[in-house]
């Protein structure tokens, strides 16, 4: 009985949420004939006409809008991946340093989050960018020579070029995440009863083995969700390459709409790459909560 | 879970039922605007000499003043406008939607922007004739576009700006690196950095970015014009009357000049012609004959109420680019045709 309740229930929903959409499309499609603007997606063949200044795969100027918008999504996400590891590191290193014995690493990590965290993420992209990159001289900077070089031309990191603008924006992106991240962590290591602390402690294991062997698998059934989100975070901040010039997915759009004058086009396919981006994140998540929280054993 | 999905799906519904009464009615813009009382205008807010938010938050330049001489001609005053600041991307959106009546903007006229197939926009005579060129700094010895190859440049997006870059580097074989920003500001903050060798844009902005510059001097813009970039105010398509008001009141600008009609000598011409009746054409001109204005949808003395307000087209370049303004650019192509230039008003009658 109750299951046929159920059934009732989600059917009418099912027709009400399918009525709305409706509604909106016919909205949407009235409003566009009536605009002159009807939706059409012909000119994604079309060449483009412009160049980028970072592609992932190979590119000219006589390739198809769609392959530009592709290699922006390429882009996007080659700056996505690298952002997670690197913020996902920091994170766990200012996150475990909170519960350091040593004063000061407590001290500078706690400094790290807060003036991190009240900052707004485009105002510390600008300054990445405009202000410690841009400022540097012509002359490479080397910090360690043949390994990590540093000009306002672009960063030479193991035998890898990397332009100016991304450095910045994968700095500006996991410094920023890598403070929210800390955040989830500390709060997960806080969920460990201070018991746990204490027997390692008593079985004389050191505070990093005790971190890594006792404490941190205990913590990462409540790290993990808020990690997913703040990963998310971080696939949608990367938009904000925009301001410092890399040609990520929403800046090649950008251009797109403006030559083609095709908005809404450009934005759905804006809206669905970004659910696509999303989607593996969330997804790759689940997977790895469930294998790691099988793993320890709960 | 699912409440709080169909409570999100019936907002966005009401919303979008919201701009869906946003209907594309039979009546002109140019009435909407005079029954309104205030004219919407989209300008840039960020170029010097065209349109510039000044510290006391007032606007100024030659765009800003191809506002005010639409309102004085639409509304019979010139401070009934309300400046709506746009980027480059929004613009047509902001213009097709309706948010602002018509868009003066430095934006340039072309097909694609002009016809139904494109943009769909309607466009008035041009105002400014303008063409894109590259600026580098003295010290690297650059005086030639093919010196460019392989470079750095830095450009705006989302504008015909970088198409023209990349045509002009094509027609040549010339590979180059543009490192694109959103905007104006942005690029010029590159450039001045060392990210590249080269900044790009409209050759009046060019000139109008430099006068900001610690240095002017040291700075260069090249010889090589990679385009022609007419600009024009703009409003939607389709409108025949709002369009038709737009052109005229700038062909009453250029008319003006031509005939010599000033914000300083106009009570004393309005004064004669009023006394000679043989003036035919000037009496037209003036309203005080014939009704060209109403036939526009306009008051007949339109012409009057412009020049009283901003001055003939002559008076507004130089308030704004002329030699005594900060953003000094030779006025070339936009001289009137009597003086070799290409601005020329159809007879007003």
């Amino acid at each position: 009985m109750r299951n046929h309740n159920n059934f009732i229930k989600q059917l009418i929903i099912g027709i009400i949420v399918i009525f709305i959409l409706s509604i909106l499309i016919n909205n949407l499609t009235v409003n566009l004939i009536r605009t002159d603007m009807g939706l059409s997606f012909k000119w994604l063949l079309q060449p483009s006409g412009f160049a980028v200044s970072e592609s992932t795969v190979p590119f000219k100027p006589s390739d198809s809008y769609a392959w530009a918008l592709f290699n922006g999504w390429l882009n996007s996400l080659k700056v996505i991946v690298c952002g997670l590891a690197i913020a996902t590191l920091l994170g766990i290193i200012a996150g475990t340093s909170r519960f350091n014995s040593n004063l000061l690493v407590r001290f500078i990590a706690r400094t790290y989050v807060a003036l991190v965290r009240q900052i707004p993420l485009l105002i510390q992209l600008l300054f990445w960018y405009f202000v410690a990159f841009l400022s540097l001289s012509e002359n490479p900077l080397k910090i360690i020579n043949g390994i990590l070089e540093i000009s306002n031309q672009g960063v030479y990191l193991f035998g890898l070029n990397l332009s100016l603008e991304f450095s910045a924006l994968l700095l500006g992106l996991s410094v920023f995440t890598g403070a929210s991240i800390s955040e989830v962590v500390r709060g997960g290591l806080n969920s460990v009863p201070k018991g746990q602390w204490e027997a390692f402690r008593s079985i004389g294991l050191s505070e990093g083995d005790g971190m890594r062997k006792i404490v941190l698998p205990q913590a990462l059934p409540a790290i993990l969700p808020g990690l997913t989100s703040q990963y998310l975070n971080l696939a949608k901040n990367s938009t904000l390459a925009i301001a410092i010039g890399y040609s990520d997915i929403y800046a090649i759009s950008d251009t797109t709409i403006t030559q083609t004058g095709r908005a809404i086009e450009g934005f759905i396919i804006l809206l669905i790459s970004f659910i696509i981006v999303n989607l593996i994140i969330t997804n790759s998540m689940e997977l790895i909560t469930s294998f790691l929280v099988k793993d320890t054993g709960k | 879970m699912k409440k709080r999905l169909f409570g999100s799906l019936l907002s966005i519904a009401m919303v979008c039922n919201g701009c869906a009464s946003l209907e594309k009615s039979r009546i002109s813009r140019l009435e909407v605007i005079q029954n309104r009382g205030e004219l919407i205008c989209g300008v840039s807010g960020k170029i010097p000499g065209f349109s510039f938010l000044k510290s006391d938050g007032t606007y100024e330049g030659l765009d800003i003043d191809i506002c005010k001489a639409m309102a004085a001609a639409f509304l019979g005053d010139p401070n009934k406008v309300q400046y709506r600041p746009l980027t480059a991307p929004e613009r047509f959106t902001a213009l097709k939607t309706g948010e602002i009546d018509l868009l003066s903007r430095n934006t340039t006229f072309n097909l694609s922007r002009d016809s139904i197939g494109g943009n769909g926009v309607s466009f008035a005579p041009v105002v400014f004739h303008d063409g894109q060129g590259l600026m580098v700094k003295k010290k690297s010895r650059i005086t030639k576009i093919e010196q460019l190859s392989n470079k750095n440049i830095c450009v705006g997006s989302g504008t015909t700006t970088e198409q023209n870059l990349n045509d002009a580097f094509q027609e040549k074989s010339l590979n180059y690196k543009p490192i694109k920003y959103q905007d104006l500001n942005q690029v010029v903050a590159g450039y001045l950095q060392g990210r590249c060798k080269a900044m790009t844009s409209d050759r009046s902005q060019l000139a109008a970015a430099r006068s900001g510059f610690p240095q002017p001097e040291e700075h260069l813009i090249l010889s090589n014009v990679l385009s022609k970039e007419p600009l024009a105010p703009a409003s939607i398509g389709g409108d025949q009357k709002l369009s038709d008001a737009m052109r005229w009141v700038v062909f009453a600008l250029f008319n003006a000049e031509e005939l010599g009609i000033s914000k300083t000598n106009i009570d004393v011409i309005i004064k004669e012609a009023k006394t000679n009746t043989n003036l035919m054409s000037l009496r037209r001109f003036l309203g005080i004959d014939g009704d060209l204005g109403n036939k526009l949808g306009l008051e007949n003395d339109f012409v009057v109420k412009i020049i009283k307000s901003t001055g003939n087209y002559g008076e507004i370049y130089d308030r704004h680019l002329g030699p005594q303004s900060n953003v000094s650019i030779p006025r070339g192509l936009n001289q009137s045709y009597l003086k070799g230039g290409l601005l020329i008003s159809p007879p007003m009658k």
